[in-house]
Protein backbone atom coordinates (compact mmCIF):
# COMPACT_ATOMS: atom_id res chain seq x y z
CA UNK A 1 0.00 0.00 0.00
CA UNK A 2 1.25 3.75 -1.00
CA UNK A 3 -0.39 7.23 -0.30
CA UNK A 4 -0.83 7.13 -4.11
CA UNK A 5 -3.09 4.14 -3.38
CA UNK A 6 -4.71 5.67 -0.88
CA UNK A 7 -5.43 9.07 -2.96
CA UNK A 8 -6.87 7.31 -5.82
CA UNK A 9 -8.85 4.77 -3.69
CA UNK A 10 -9.86 8.18 -2.16
CA UNK A 11 -11.01 10.25 -5.45
CA UNK A 12 -12.98 7.03 -6.15
CA UNK A 13 -15.22 7.41 -2.89
CA UNK A 14 -15.29 11.12 -3.13
CA UNK A 15 -16.19 11.08 -7.19
CA UNK A 16 -19.21 8.78 -6.85
CA UNK A 17 -20.82 10.49 -4.06
CA UNK A 18 -20.32 14.74 -5.80
CA UNK A 19 -21.37 12.92 -8.91
CA UNK A 20 -24.40 11.79 -8.06
CA UNK A 21 -24.96 14.68 -5.59
CA UNK A 22 -24.60 16.91 -8.56
CA UNK A 23 -26.78 15.32 -10.39
CA UNK A 24 -29.66 14.92 -7.47
CA UNK A 25 -29.16 18.87 -7.50
CA UNK A 26 -30.76 18.89 -11.04
CA UNK A 27 -33.83 17.80 -9.46
CA UNK A 28 -34.04 21.02 -7.19
CA UNK A 29 -37.02 22.93 -8.17
CA UNK A 30 -38.04 20.24 -10.46
CA UNK A 31 -39.31 17.23 -8.43
CA UNK A 32 -42.99 15.96 -8.92
CA UNK A 33 -43.86 17.27 -5.75
CA UNK A 34 -42.38 20.00 -3.08
CA UNK A 35 -41.63 17.48 -0.17
CA UNK A 36 -39.29 14.88 -3.21
CA UNK A 37 -37.90 18.42 -4.15
CA UNK A 38 -36.66 19.14 -0.78
CA UNK A 39 -36.09 15.22 0.13
CA UNK A 40 -33.48 15.29 -3.57
CA UNK A 41 -31.80 18.49 -2.14
CA UNK A 42 -31.03 16.95 1.24
CA UNK A 43 -29.75 14.07 -0.12
CA UNK A 44 -27.78 15.97 -2.46
CA UNK A 45 -26.65 17.97 0.24
CA UNK A 46 -25.20 14.63 2.27
CA UNK A 47 -23.11 13.27 -0.83
CA UNK A 48 -21.42 16.26 -2.08
CA UNK A 49 -20.64 16.56 1.96
CA UNK A 50 -19.09 13.19 2.10
CA UNK A 51 -17.47 13.91 -1.44
CA UNK A 52 -15.61 16.60 0.22
CA UNK A 53 -14.28 14.85 3.35
CA UNK A 54 -12.76 12.39 1.22
CA UNK A 55 -11.80 14.84 -1.55
CA UNK A 56 -10.19 16.99 1.48
CA UNK A 57 -8.53 13.84 2.88
CA UNK A 58 -7.11 12.89 -0.88
CA UNK A 59 -5.52 16.15 -1.31
CA UNK A 60 -3.99 15.85 2.37
CA UNK A 61 -2.58 12.06 1.23
CA UNK A 62 -1.50 13.71 -2.04
CA UNK A 63 0.55 16.44 -0.32
CA UNK A 64 0.28 18.96 -2.92
CA UNK A 65 -1.58 21.48 -1.61
CA UNK A 66 -4.48 20.42 -3.55
CA UNK A 67 -8.23 21.06 -1.87
CA UNK A 68 -11.06 19.48 -1.93
CA UNK A 69 -12.56 22.16 -4.52
CA UNK A 70 -9.36 22.18 -6.58
CA UNK A 71 -9.90 18.22 -7.06
CA UNK A 72 -13.54 18.91 -7.91
CA UNK A 73 -13.41 21.75 -9.94
CA UNK A 74 -9.81 21.47 -11.81
CA UNK A 75 -9.90 17.83 -12.91
CA UNK A 76 -10.60 16.72 -16.13
CA UNK A 77 -13.31 14.89 -17.46
CA UNK A 78 -10.54 11.31 -17.72
CA UNK A 79 -9.69 12.08 -14.24
CA UNK A 80 -12.70 11.30 -12.32
CA UNK A 81 -12.82 7.83 -11.60
CA UNK A 82 -16.59 7.41 -10.31
CA UNK A 83 -18.94 4.70 -11.26
CA UNK A 84 -20.57 5.17 -14.74
CA UNK A 85 -24.07 4.68 -12.94
CA UNK A 86 -23.90 7.80 -10.77
CA UNK A 87 -23.32 10.07 -14.44
CA UNK A 88 -26.15 8.70 -16.04
CA UNK A 89 -28.96 11.70 -16.98
CA UNK A 90 -31.60 11.70 -14.26
CA UNK A 91 -34.47 10.49 -16.83
CA UNK A 92 -37.42 10.31 -15.23
CA UNK A 93 -38.00 9.93 -11.58
CA UNK A 94 -38.24 6.00 -11.72
CA UNK A 95 -34.78 6.41 -13.05
CA UNK A 96 -33.44 8.96 -10.50
CA UNK A 97 -34.95 6.50 -8.05
CA UNK A 98 -33.89 3.23 -9.41
CA UNK A 99 -30.51 4.24 -9.87
CA UNK A 100 -30.43 6.06 -6.21
CA UNK A 101 -31.66 2.86 -4.70
CA UNK A 102 -28.99 0.79 -6.20
CA UNK A 103 -26.18 3.03 -5.16
CA UNK A 104 -27.57 3.34 -1.73
CA UNK A 105 -27.68 -0.33 -1.01
CA UNK A 106 -23.91 -0.61 -2.78
CA UNK A 107 -23.06 2.26 -0.20
CA UNK A 108 -24.75 1.06 2.68
CA UNK A 109 -23.01 -2.20 2.58
CA UNK A 110 -19.45 -0.30 1.54
CA UNK A 111 -19.93 1.79 4.36
CA UNK A 112 -20.62 -0.17 6.90
CA UNK A 113 -16.91 -2.11 6.04
CA UNK A 114 -15.61 1.34 5.63
CA UNK A 115 -16.37 2.38 9.29
CA UNK A 116 -14.28 -0.21 11.06
CA UNK A 117 -11.15 0.68 8.39
CA UNK A 118 -7.56 0.90 9.66
CA UNK A 119 -6.93 4.16 8.32
CA UNK A 120 -9.42 6.26 11.69
CA UNK A 121 -9.85 8.78 9.67
CA UNK A 122 -10.85 7.36 6.64
CA UNK A 123 -12.78 5.16 8.71
CA UNK A 124 -14.70 8.38 11.02
CA UNK A 125 -16.02 9.74 7.64
CA UNK A 126 -17.26 6.47 6.64
CA UNK A 127 -19.24 6.23 9.74
CA UNK A 128 -20.80 9.09 9.58
CA UNK A 129 -21.68 8.87 5.89
CA UNK A 130 -23.11 5.52 6.82
CA UNK A 131 -25.67 7.24 9.27
CA UNK A 132 -27.19 9.26 6.27
CA UNK A 133 -27.26 6.46 3.73
CA UNK A 134 -29.41 4.73 5.99
CA UNK A 135 -31.94 7.71 5.78
CA UNK A 136 -31.45 7.98 1.79
CA UNK A 137 -32.32 3.93 1.42
CA UNK A 138 -35.38 3.93 3.38
CA UNK A 139 -36.49 7.25 1.52
CA UNK A 140 -35.59 4.98 -2.26
CA UNK A 141 -36.37 1.90 -1.17
CA UNK A 142 -39.89 2.82 -0.16
CA UNK A 143 -40.20 4.62 -3.46
CA UNK A 144 -38.83 1.82 -5.58
CA UNK A 145 -41.79 -0.35 -3.86
CA UNK A 146 -44.59 2.52 -4.20
CA UNK A 147 -43.60 2.76 -8.16
CA UNK A 148 -43.00 -1.16 -9.02
CA UNK A 149 -46.31 -1.83 -7.45
CA UNK A 150 -48.05 1.26 -7.90
CA UNK A 151 -50.06 1.71 -11.10
CA UNK A 152 -49.11 0.24 -14.36
CA UNK A 153 -47.43 3.79 -15.48
CA UNK A 154 -45.10 3.49 -12.53
CA UNK A 155 -44.47 -0.10 -13.10
CA UNK A 156 -43.58 0.53 -16.95
CA UNK A 157 -41.43 3.74 -15.57
CA UNK A 158 -39.90 1.92 -12.99
CA UNK A 159 -39.06 -1.79 -15.14
CA UNK A 160 -37.72 0.42 -17.82
CA UNK A 161 -35.19 2.49 -15.24
CA UNK A 162 -34.48 -1.37 -13.90
CA UNK A 163 -33.39 -2.31 -17.41
CA UNK A 164 -31.56 0.43 -18.74
CA UNK A 165 -29.70 0.42 -15.23
CA UNK A 166 -28.33 -2.94 -14.75
CA UNK A 167 -25.54 -2.75 -17.15
CA UNK A 168 -24.17 -0.53 -14.63
CA UNK A 169 -24.25 -2.23 -11.26
CA UNK A 170 -21.58 -4.92 -12.37
CA UNK A 171 -18.89 -2.13 -11.87
CA UNK A 172 -19.42 -1.83 -8.28
CA UNK A 173 -17.72 -5.07 -7.55
CA UNK A 174 -15.21 -4.95 -9.95
CA UNK A 175 -11.71 -5.09 -7.57
CA UNK A 176 -8.11 -3.91 -9.34
CA UNK A 177 -4.44 -3.91 -8.12
CA UNK A 178 -5.07 -1.11 -6.05
CA UNK A 179 -8.33 -2.34 -4.32
CA UNK A 180 -6.58 -5.73 -3.39
CA UNK A 181 -3.47 -3.86 -1.89
CA UNK A 182 -5.61 -1.59 0.13
CA UNK A 183 -7.68 -4.61 1.18
CA UNK A 184 -5.13 -6.34 2.28
CA UNK A 185 -3.83 -3.56 4.61
CA UNK A 186 -7.06 -3.43 6.08
CA UNK A 187 -8.23 -0.28 4.81
CA UNK A 188 -10.79 -1.05 1.55
CA UNK A 189 -13.61 -2.53 1.70
CA UNK A 190 -13.96 -5.99 0.18
CA UNK A 191 -16.32 -5.87 -2.89
CA UNK A 192 -16.25 -9.23 -3.42
CA UNK A 193 -17.77 -10.01 -0.04
CA UNK A 194 -20.32 -7.50 -0.37
CA UNK A 195 -21.66 -8.39 -4.13
CA UNK A 196 -24.02 -11.00 -2.57
CA UNK A 197 -25.21 -8.78 0.19
CA UNK A 198 -26.40 -6.14 -2.34
CA UNK A 199 -27.81 -9.09 -4.33
CA UNK A 200 -30.05 -10.05 -1.91
CA UNK A 201 -31.18 -7.12 -0.48
CA UNK A 202 -31.68 -5.79 -3.82
CA UNK A 203 -34.19 -8.62 -4.95
CA UNK A 204 -35.72 -8.53 -1.82
CA UNK A 205 -37.11 -5.07 -2.31
CA UNK A 206 -37.41 -5.65 -6.50
CA UNK A 207 -39.29 -8.59 -5.79
CA UNK A 208 -41.47 -6.46 -3.22
CA UNK A 209 -42.22 -4.07 -6.28
CA UNK A 210 -43.25 -6.52 -8.36
CA UNK A 211 -40.26 -5.54 -10.35
CA UNK A 212 -37.78 -7.95 -12.62
CA UNK A 213 -34.32 -8.45 -12.57
CA UNK A 214 -32.97 -8.28 -16.08
CA UNK A 215 -31.34 -11.54 -17.32
CA UNK A 216 -27.97 -12.04 -19.46
CA UNK A 217 -26.99 -8.45 -19.30
CA UNK A 218 -23.41 -7.48 -20.53
CA UNK A 219 -22.06 -4.88 -18.11
CA UNK A 220 -20.63 -1.79 -18.99
CA UNK A 221 -17.49 -0.77 -17.24
CA UNK A 222 -14.60 2.18 -17.50
CA UNK A 223 -15.39 4.53 -14.57
CA UNK A 224 -12.37 3.68 -12.30
CA UNK A 225 -10.48 4.22 -15.42
CA UNK A 226 -11.04 7.43 -16.30
CA UNK A 227 -13.47 5.96 -19.13
CA UNK A 228 -16.67 8.00 -19.21
CA UNK A 229 -19.72 8.16 -20.87
CA UNK A 230 -20.53 11.26 -23.23
CA UNK A 231 -22.62 12.75 -20.47
CA UNK A 232 -19.75 13.50 -18.00
CA UNK A 233 -18.04 16.08 -19.36
CA UNK A 234 -21.52 17.98 -20.18
CA UNK A 235 -22.39 17.66 -16.55
CA UNK A 236 -18.71 18.72 -15.84
CA UNK A 237 -18.71 21.34 -17.87
CA UNK A 238 -21.68 23.27 -15.76
CA UNK A 239 -20.37 22.09 -12.44
CA UNK A 240 -17.28 23.10 -12.95
CA UNK A 241 -18.00 26.64 -15.00
CA UNK A 242 -17.96 29.27 -12.06
CA UNK A 243 -14.63 27.87 -10.34
CA UNK A 244 -13.54 27.82 -14.01
CA UNK A 245 -14.11 31.74 -14.19
CA UNK A 246 -13.63 33.07 -11.29
CA UNK A 247 -10.68 31.01 -9.51
CA UNK A 248 -10.39 32.24 -6.23
CA UNK A 249 -13.66 33.57 -5.87
CA UNK A 250 -15.21 33.35 -2.52
CA UNK A 251 -18.70 34.77 -1.36
CA UNK B 1 7.80 37.11 38.35
CA UNK B 2 5.88 37.88 35.69
CA UNK B 3 2.42 35.91 35.15
CA UNK B 4 0.85 36.26 32.23
CA UNK B 5 -2.90 36.14 32.14
CA UNK B 6 -4.21 37.84 29.69
CA UNK B 7 -5.28 34.20 28.12
CA UNK B 8 -8.79 32.38 29.11
CA UNK B 9 -7.93 28.88 30.60
CA UNK B 10 -9.58 25.82 29.24
CA UNK B 11 -12.95 26.09 30.92
CA UNK B 12 -13.11 29.68 30.47
CA UNK B 13 -13.00 29.12 26.80
CA UNK B 14 -15.37 26.73 26.87
CA UNK B 15 -17.33 29.01 28.77
CA UNK B 16 -17.00 31.35 25.89
CA UNK B 17 -17.83 28.77 22.97
CA UNK B 18 -21.02 28.55 24.95
CA UNK B 19 -22.07 31.77 23.33
CA UNK B 20 -21.82 30.45 19.85
CA UNK B 21 -25.27 29.18 18.31
CA UNK B 22 -25.88 27.26 15.72
CA UNK B 23 -26.78 29.50 12.87
CA UNK B 24 -29.60 26.76 11.69
CA UNK B 25 -30.75 26.34 15.76
CA UNK B 26 -30.33 29.55 17.17
CA UNK B 27 -31.79 28.69 20.76
CA UNK B 28 -29.02 25.74 21.38
CA UNK B 29 -25.06 26.77 21.45
CA UNK B 30 -22.36 24.57 19.63
CA UNK B 31 -21.63 23.10 23.33
CA UNK B 32 -24.43 21.47 24.41
CA UNK B 33 -25.05 20.71 20.61
CA UNK B 34 -21.71 18.54 20.77
CA UNK B 35 -20.16 19.99 17.79
CA UNK B 36 -17.14 21.33 20.21
CA UNK B 37 -15.25 17.79 21.11
CA UNK B 38 -12.16 19.45 22.83
CA UNK B 39 -10.18 22.43 23.64
CA UNK B 40 -6.23 22.39 24.46
CA UNK B 41 -4.33 25.58 24.78
CA UNK B 42 -0.63 26.36 24.79
CA UNK B 43 0.55 29.56 25.33
CA UNK B 44 -1.43 32.18 23.30
CA UNK B 45 -2.41 29.37 20.96
CA UNK B 46 -5.38 27.86 21.48
CA UNK B 47 -6.76 24.51 19.38
CA UNK B 48 -10.57 23.37 19.03
CA UNK B 49 -11.75 20.35 17.94
CA UNK B 50 -14.95 20.28 16.37
CA UNK B 51 -17.32 17.74 14.79
CA UNK B 52 -19.32 18.26 11.77
CA UNK B 53 -23.46 16.80 12.57
CA UNK B 54 -24.16 15.96 8.84
CA UNK B 55 -21.17 15.47 5.86
CA UNK B 56 -22.66 18.59 3.91
CA UNK B 57 -24.16 20.76 7.58
CA UNK B 58 -23.47 24.30 5.72
CA UNK B 59 -23.72 25.78 9.04
CA UNK B 60 -20.13 24.31 10.35
CA UNK B 61 -17.63 26.90 8.09
CA UNK B 62 -20.02 29.63 9.58
CA UNK B 63 -19.28 28.68 13.26
CA UNK B 64 -15.84 27.78 12.53
CA UNK B 65 -15.45 31.64 11.61
CA UNK B 66 -16.84 32.60 14.76
CA UNK B 67 -14.66 30.62 16.61
CA UNK B 68 -11.95 32.24 15.42
CA UNK B 69 -13.23 35.71 15.79
CA UNK B 70 -14.87 34.79 19.04
CA UNK B 71 -11.61 33.23 20.62
CA UNK B 72 -9.27 36.15 18.96
CA UNK B 73 -11.28 38.84 20.98
CA UNK B 74 -10.22 37.33 23.77
CA UNK B 75 -6.53 37.42 23.72
CA UNK B 76 -5.46 34.35 21.91
CA UNK B 77 -3.28 35.05 19.01
CA UNK B 78 -3.52 31.75 16.70
CA UNK B 79 -6.80 29.99 16.99
CA UNK B 80 -6.56 26.61 14.92
CA UNK B 81 -10.16 24.80 14.70
CA UNK B 82 -9.61 20.86 13.73
CA UNK B 83 -11.90 18.21 12.21
CA UNK B 84 -12.22 15.03 13.79
CA UNK B 85 -14.73 12.78 12.99
CA UNK B 86 -14.78 9.86 15.56
CA UNK B 87 -17.38 9.40 17.60
CA UNK B 88 -19.57 10.11 14.73
CA UNK B 89 -21.94 13.21 16.35
CA UNK B 90 -25.08 11.73 17.47
CA UNK B 91 -28.31 13.42 18.37
CA UNK B 92 -28.14 11.25 21.67
CA UNK B 93 -25.52 13.47 23.03
CA UNK B 94 -28.38 16.15 23.59
CA UNK B 95 -29.24 16.88 27.29
CA UNK B 96 -32.39 16.77 28.30
CA UNK B 97 -32.10 20.72 29.08
CA UNK B 98 -31.67 21.02 25.52
CA UNK B 99 -34.25 18.98 24.47
CA UNK B 100 -36.20 20.83 26.21
CA UNK B 101 -34.99 24.37 24.62
CA UNK B 102 -35.94 22.81 21.11
CA UNK B 103 -39.30 21.98 21.96
CA UNK B 104 -39.73 25.52 23.65
CA UNK B 105 -38.44 26.97 19.94
CA UNK B 106 -41.06 24.70 18.42
CA UNK B 107 -38.62 21.42 16.91
CA UNK B 108 -39.77 18.64 18.21
CA UNK B 109 -36.60 16.68 19.91
CA UNK B 110 -35.14 13.59 18.75
CA UNK B 111 -36.00 10.30 19.94
CA UNK B 112 -33.17 7.43 20.61
CA UNK B 113 -30.98 7.13 17.65
CA UNK B 114 -31.57 3.48 16.94
CA UNK B 115 -29.79 1.91 14.91
CA UNK B 116 -32.23 0.32 12.22
CA UNK B 117 -30.28 -2.15 9.84
CA UNK B 118 -30.88 -4.49 7.02
CA UNK B 119 -34.10 -5.66 5.91
CA UNK B 120 -36.41 -3.54 8.57
CA UNK B 121 -34.86 -0.66 6.44
CA UNK B 122 -36.00 -1.16 3.50
CA UNK B 123 -39.65 -2.43 4.21
CA UNK B 124 -42.00 0.26 4.12
CA UNK B 125 -43.23 0.91 7.30
CA UNK B 126 -47.00 0.43 8.03
CA UNK B 127 -46.91 2.28 11.03
CA UNK B 128 -44.41 4.83 12.37
CA UNK B 129 -42.83 6.55 15.20
CA UNK B 130 -45.51 9.29 16.86
CA UNK B 131 -43.77 12.09 17.46
CA UNK B 132 -45.85 14.45 19.91
CA UNK B 133 -46.62 17.88 18.34
CA UNK B 134 -44.42 20.51 20.43
CA UNK B 135 -46.78 23.08 20.20
CA UNK B 136 -49.94 21.85 21.66
CA UNK B 137 -48.63 18.05 22.52
CA UNK B 138 -51.10 16.30 20.89
CA UNK B 139 -49.75 13.03 19.46
CA UNK B 140 -52.38 13.03 16.57
CA UNK B 141 -49.12 13.46 14.42
CA UNK B 142 -47.83 12.41 10.70
CA UNK B 143 -44.52 12.56 8.92
CA UNK B 144 -44.94 14.17 5.68
CA UNK B 145 -41.27 13.99 5.03
CA UNK B 146 -38.23 12.70 6.28
CA UNK B 147 -36.11 15.16 4.68
CA UNK B 148 -36.87 19.11 5.81
CA UNK B 149 -35.56 22.59 5.90
CA UNK B 150 -32.04 21.86 7.26
CA UNK B 151 -30.00 18.39 7.01
CA UNK B 152 -30.60 17.32 10.73
CA UNK B 153 -35.13 17.78 10.79
CA UNK B 154 -37.66 16.20 9.15
CA UNK B 155 -40.94 17.86 8.56
CA UNK B 156 -44.12 16.73 10.35
CA UNK B 157 -47.88 17.61 10.92
CA UNK B 158 -50.08 17.88 13.57
CA UNK B 159 -53.06 17.18 13.40
CA UNK B 160 -54.11 18.51 16.40
CA UNK B 161 -53.88 21.71 16.01
CA UNK B 162 -53.61 21.83 12.21
CA UNK B 163 -50.04 23.23 12.07
CA UNK B 164 -46.89 21.79 10.00
CA UNK B 165 -43.79 21.21 12.45
CA UNK B 166 -39.86 20.44 12.41
CA UNK B 167 -38.75 17.27 14.31
CA UNK B 168 -35.18 17.07 15.33
CA UNK B 169 -34.33 13.95 13.81
CA UNK B 170 -32.74 11.14 15.50
CA UNK B 171 -29.18 10.42 14.52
Amino acid sequence: MSDSDLFEYLLRLGDDRLVLGHRLSEWCGHAPILEEDIALANIALDLIGQSSLYLHLAGEVEGKGRSEDALAYFRETIEFQNFLIVELPNGDFAFTILRQFLFDVFSFHLLQQLEKSAHAELGGIAAKGYKEVRYHLRHSSEWVQRLGDGTDESHARAQRALDELWRFTGEMFEMDAIDERLLTARIAADLKAIEPKWRAMVSDVLSRATLKIPENVAMMTGGRRGRHTEYLGHMLSEMQIVARSHPGAEW
Amino acid sequence: MVIKSSAPTRDEVFELLTGIKDPELPVVDIVELGIVRDVSIDGDTVRVDVTPTYSGCPALSVIEDEIVEKLKAHGFSDVKVRNVFSPAWTTDWLSDETKQKLKDYGIAPPGTAAMIDGAELVTIRRSRETVACPYCGSRNTEQKSEFGSTACKAIHFCNGCDQPFDYFKPF
